[in-house]
């Protein structure tokens, strides 16, 4: 930096840790309760160090699930939501790929006007068309299952985007070297758009991915069943138990079992997903 | 090996014509050079024949096969690309070898077939490497193996070499040059750069805002250039134009700058009395003793090359005060070649002459060529 | 912005777009435009007849106190989560622009809540404030605040407006953190040489410098407050005490599903589309902008 002057360093140290005491906190405390067991937390103050029953806690958890919580076993509900979050991801790349692919390298009729309808959307968010959606996917028969879950989320502009803009910036001279090499369209795409475009499937798989695990509202309107439910939107109901029950300690065994997954994500792929997510919104 | 017969090929964008009308016939094995300034449509040209660009009106035929309507990889041919256009995900074995592995070929005939072109090129420890992690000058070569495996009937060059630093170009223009005489390929390579033109052209095409200006072979075309813009396009520094007319007896050329040239070569009856543009070449101007001089030049800027001096000046009859000067900058100013420690200072007035048979005549108007002088 | 190297034909081109057509058809513009169509409907009780109504819907929604009072609770909550989102950000954006010893490490945990679900956000902070047990609400009342968002409308505003925030900083943060970087370095070193000390060079170049992205980040943020804390709200407090958290969105989804009020749930649909229509719209526009730039 420009000059050096120790109280400003000192200042951005003390900044940025409070900021990380911020971020930390609330997911600490989750797991601190997360090895208690429910009394000692009903008791008096919630401690601030873990207790000893981080095992027992969560093996009871994750093989029974929490009584009178109306779910099933957390694994199933883990299950659920990685089927859930890797069908949206994959789905959204094999089906963002294609379109992007047919709407840069190929002329054709209505060209401009499909991409606008790819276009529309971003503007139309499922929270705002929640009754009419439901009713396509209850008259598809599709409630209560992974098709249900999935498919309806795997349309993407934003996805579509990202690969139209890297797509163009693919030289021309390698779809010509292509086409002397006698490689035809899809050929091309194999062989050589898929696989330069890797960094940026493995970014945008990061995001989707988090976008499907943390998908709450969807799961809500299209399971009745609970043994499809995901384990976003099973905490809700735990919480509503913990309310009138000491069953904190499972509930926020829950939590920490939904956030760890996208969070080591996110974590692992950090450098990855921050350029696809900056690069996504340009 | 095959013939390329190129017959008055024409390409249209929408309203706007590019190429009118182009006819080249290239032998079996021989290597052609496309040259002109950029948009003069060599490289449309090449695409066209690479099948890259569809053709709007003429015929090209390869081997006595009209190619018109056929894809690229039907055309037995191989393109070497200007930045090269590897696969930058793929090994240079890969790169070398797409092309077969997408043709169903066996894969020990693939590998044979790479190392083979590998080894020819010098590539042959390369071949596990990515593009990236090669220099400039490996890069050509893999561009020019991944054509050679192929063994195609013709190789097209898209300004192969433009990309590279001097010294390389050099270099690979001699590799190229020696690669396509032991192939025995016929060749069609288009650049703006003269020397590579002349250096590698079995005959060059100079071809002008879509028009083939000449064909013919590099020395020819520098002796008896067909149009002024010929002359002026190959040869460096440019041809001097200097516009004058022919007297009426077509023994002489009085320069509208002055001087008479009387020492013509032949006579020019003819042209006699005719506008004409005078062009003589920087080297074809020859310092000569005090007396024997068509005209002087006063020399403006002077250029050491360590092999040549090259003056810009204007010319001054002999005897006359001050230069005429005539219009802005450049115009008027004539470039001398001389030899290597030619003593020349700004201001001096030299004594030159032209040399006799070594002049042309073209036409002011056409811009064709009328005679050589 | 267009190739100009293509493949031919017609028929696989949109082969390879069908899934992509198919499933935005059959799953957005089709209830989109159904949310149209049963706006102007009005269902009896049993849903037995359905009438034509013209703009009725709408224009109940707008003399309806409830609806008009969810506007404003949307406003003030979407206001909130905005600028405490972007403030917090950016400041913590800022000191991490400046290279210190742990950077990296302070970048990878303040990412962390990107990856959190709003619900599963929204439900960490309702443990920290829960009044009987959690050790926030605990700490509050010492300081001689009785804290009950289960009865007081204004701690259940905060709490979710708090909830919202520490969800969406790590993505402002990102997006700050980017727009700093891109600031070329000289233009600050130029600033220092005139003698601008660090608070006066953010004021004078580095805020102005990153005004497009702050503004990009007003309107994603807008859109976020607006519509992805739909879990934030209902895993925690539902939307009450009484109506004091409930959002735009969420309203539709009660209306809607669990009053089955259709003709009034699809009108609100119709107002919020058009509202991400126009923040769209504005995003565009200063998309397109920047592009010129």
């Amino acid at each position: 930096m420009v000059e050096n002057r120790p109280w400003l360093t000192f200042l951005q140290h003390f900044v940025l840790l409070c900021g990380v005491a911020l971020v930390v906190f609330p997911i600490w405390i989750a797991f601190v309760a997360s090895t208690h067991d429910g009394r000692s937390l009903v008791s008096g103050v919630i401690p601030l160090l873990p207790g000893d029953l981080f095992f027992e806690n969560y093996r009871t958890l994750l093989s029974e699930g929490m009584a009178g919580s109306g779910g099933g076993p957390v694994w199933l509900m883990l299950f659920n939501s990685l089927v859930m979050a890797l069908s949206i991801a994959v789905g959204k790349i094999a089906i963002s790929l294609l379109s992007a692919f047919a709407v840069v390298y190929f002329r054709f009729p209505f060209r401009m006007f499909c991409f606008w309808i790819i276009f529309a959307t971003l503007m139309l968010p499922v929270e705002v068309r929640i009754l009419p959606t439901f009713e396509v996917v209850a008259n598809l028969g599709m409630l209560n299952s992974y098709a249900g879950l999935s498919i309806p989320l795997i349309a993407s502009a934003t996805a579509t985007f990202l690969f139209r803009q890297f797509f163009l910036t693919v030289p021309d001279e390698l779809t010509e070297a292509a086409r002397m090499d006698g490689a035809g369209p899809f050929r091309f795409f194999k062989d050589i758009l898929v696989p330069l475009s890797r960094t940026n499937i493995a970014a945008i798989f990061v995001i989707m991915f988090i976008y499907g695990w943390n998908q709450y509202l969807w799961p809500l309107l299209v399971t009745t069943d609970e043994s499809f439910y995901t384990i976003v939107m099973g905490i809700q109901r735990m919480v509503t138990v913990a309310d009138s029950y000491p069953r904190w300690h499972l509930a926020m065994a829950t939590t920490v079992l939904a956030l760890l997954p996208p969070v080591i994500v996110v974590v692992v792929m950090q450098r990855l997903f921050v350029k696809g997510l900056v690069e996504t919104e340009k | 090996m095959a013939d390329i017969a190129i017959k008055n090929v024409i390409k249209r964008y929408g309203d706007t014509q590019v190429i009118h009308g182009v006819s080249i016939d290239i032998n079996d094995g021989e290597l052609i050079v496309i040259v002109g300034p950029s948009g003069c449509g060599k490289s449309t040209l090449l695409r066209m024949v690479a099948g890259l660009e569809a053709i709007s009106g003429g015929e090209i035929s390869i081997a006595g096969r009209v190619v018109n309507r056929l894809e690229p990889k039907d055309r037995d041919i191989a393109m070497v690309f200007q930045n090269y256009a590897l696969y930058p995900h793929m090994s240079v074995f890969d790169n070398m070898a797409y092309g077969l592995k997408i043709a169903g070929r066996p894969k020990e005939e693939i590998r044979e077939r790479v190392e083979k072109a590998a080894k020819l090129l010098e590539l042959s420890a390369l071949l596990e490497r990515r593009p990236r992690q090669l220099s400039g000058g490996q890069r050509q070569r893999v561009a020019m193996g991944r054509a050679i495996v192929r063994n195609p009937s013709v190789f097209l060059f898209d300004e192969p070499l433009s990309n590279l630093d001097a010294k390389l170009r050099v270099q690979m223009r001699l590799e190229i040059r020696q690669l396509q005489r032991s192939l025995a390929t016929t060749s069609l390579y288009v650049t703006h750069d003269q020397v590579e033109a002349m250096t590698l052209a079995d005959r060059l095409v100079v071809m002008n805002q879509g028009v083939a200006e000449q064909i013919d072979t590099p020395i020819n075309i520098y002796d008896r250039p067909a149009t002024v813009f010929v002359a002026g396009f190959i040869g460096s520094p440019s041809m001097n134009f200097l516009p004058g007319e022919v007297d009426a007896k077509g023994e002489a050329i009085a320069l509208a700058q002055g001087p008479r040239l009387r020492s013509i070569s032949q006579k020019l009856g003819n042209h006699a009395g005719r506008s004409i543009t005078l062009g003589v070449r920087p080297e074809h101007l020859q310092p000569v003793a005090e007396g024997e001089q068509d005209f002087h030049l006063e020399a403006g800027v002077v250029e050491t090359l360590g092999a040549d001096v090259l003056v810009h000046g204007r010319l001054v009859e002999a005897g006359a005060a001050a230069p005429q000067v005539e219009g802005e900058g450049g115009a008027g100013i004539v470039a001398v070649r001389l030899p290597g420690h030619a003593k020349v200072a700004e201001g001096d007035r030299l004594p030159l002459k032209a040399q006799d048979g070594l002049l042309h005549l073209f036409d002011p108007e056409s811009g064709k060529r009328l005679a050589d002088v | 912005m267009h190739k100009k190297v293509t493949f031919g034909g017609f028929g696989f081109p949109l082969l390879l777009l069908l899934p992509q057509l198919a499933i935005t058809l059959v799953f957005f513009i089709w209830p989109a435009a159904q949310a149209l169509y049963q706006s102007v409907l009005r269902q009896d009780a049993f849903g037995l007849r359905t009438t034509f109504v013209g703009l009725n819907n709408f224009a109940r929604l707008l003399s309806d106190s409830s609806y008009l009072g969810s506007f404003k609770v949307t406003m003030v909550f979407s206001a909130s989560v905005t600028l405490a989102g972007l403030a917090i950000a950016l400041l913590l954006a800022v000191m991490a622009d400046r290279t210190i010893k742990g950077a990296t490490g302070y970048k990878t945990l303040l990412i962390i809540p990107y990856a959190v679900a709003p619900a599963v956000a929204g439900v960490l902070w309702y443990f920290l404030f829960n009044p009987s047990i959690g050790i926030l609400a605990y700490l509050v009342r010492g300081m001689g605040y009785a804290w009950n968002h289960q009865t007081s409308g204004t701690d259940a505003m905060i709490l979710v407006i708090i909830a919202s925030v520490w969800k969406q900083i790590s993505y402002n943060f990102l997006f700050f953190l980017a727009g700093l970087q891109a600031i070329p370095k000289s233009l600050i070193e130029a600033a220092a040489i005139d003698g601008a000390g660090p608070w006066k060079r953010f004021t004078s170049i580095i805020f102005p410098l990153l005004s497009p992205t702050t503004f990009f980040l007003m309107v994603v943020n807008v859109v976020y407050s607006f519509f992805e804390t739909f879990g934030v709200i209902h895993a925690t407090t539902s939307g009450g005490p009484g109506q004091s958290t409930t959002i735009l969105v969420y309203k539709v989804f009660t209306d809607g599903f669990v009053a089955l009020n259709l003709g009034s749930s699809a009108a609100q649909s119709v107002i919020l589309m058009l509202i991400v229509i126009l923040l769209t719209a504005i995003q565009f526009r200063y998309i397109e902008r920047r592009v010129q730039y």
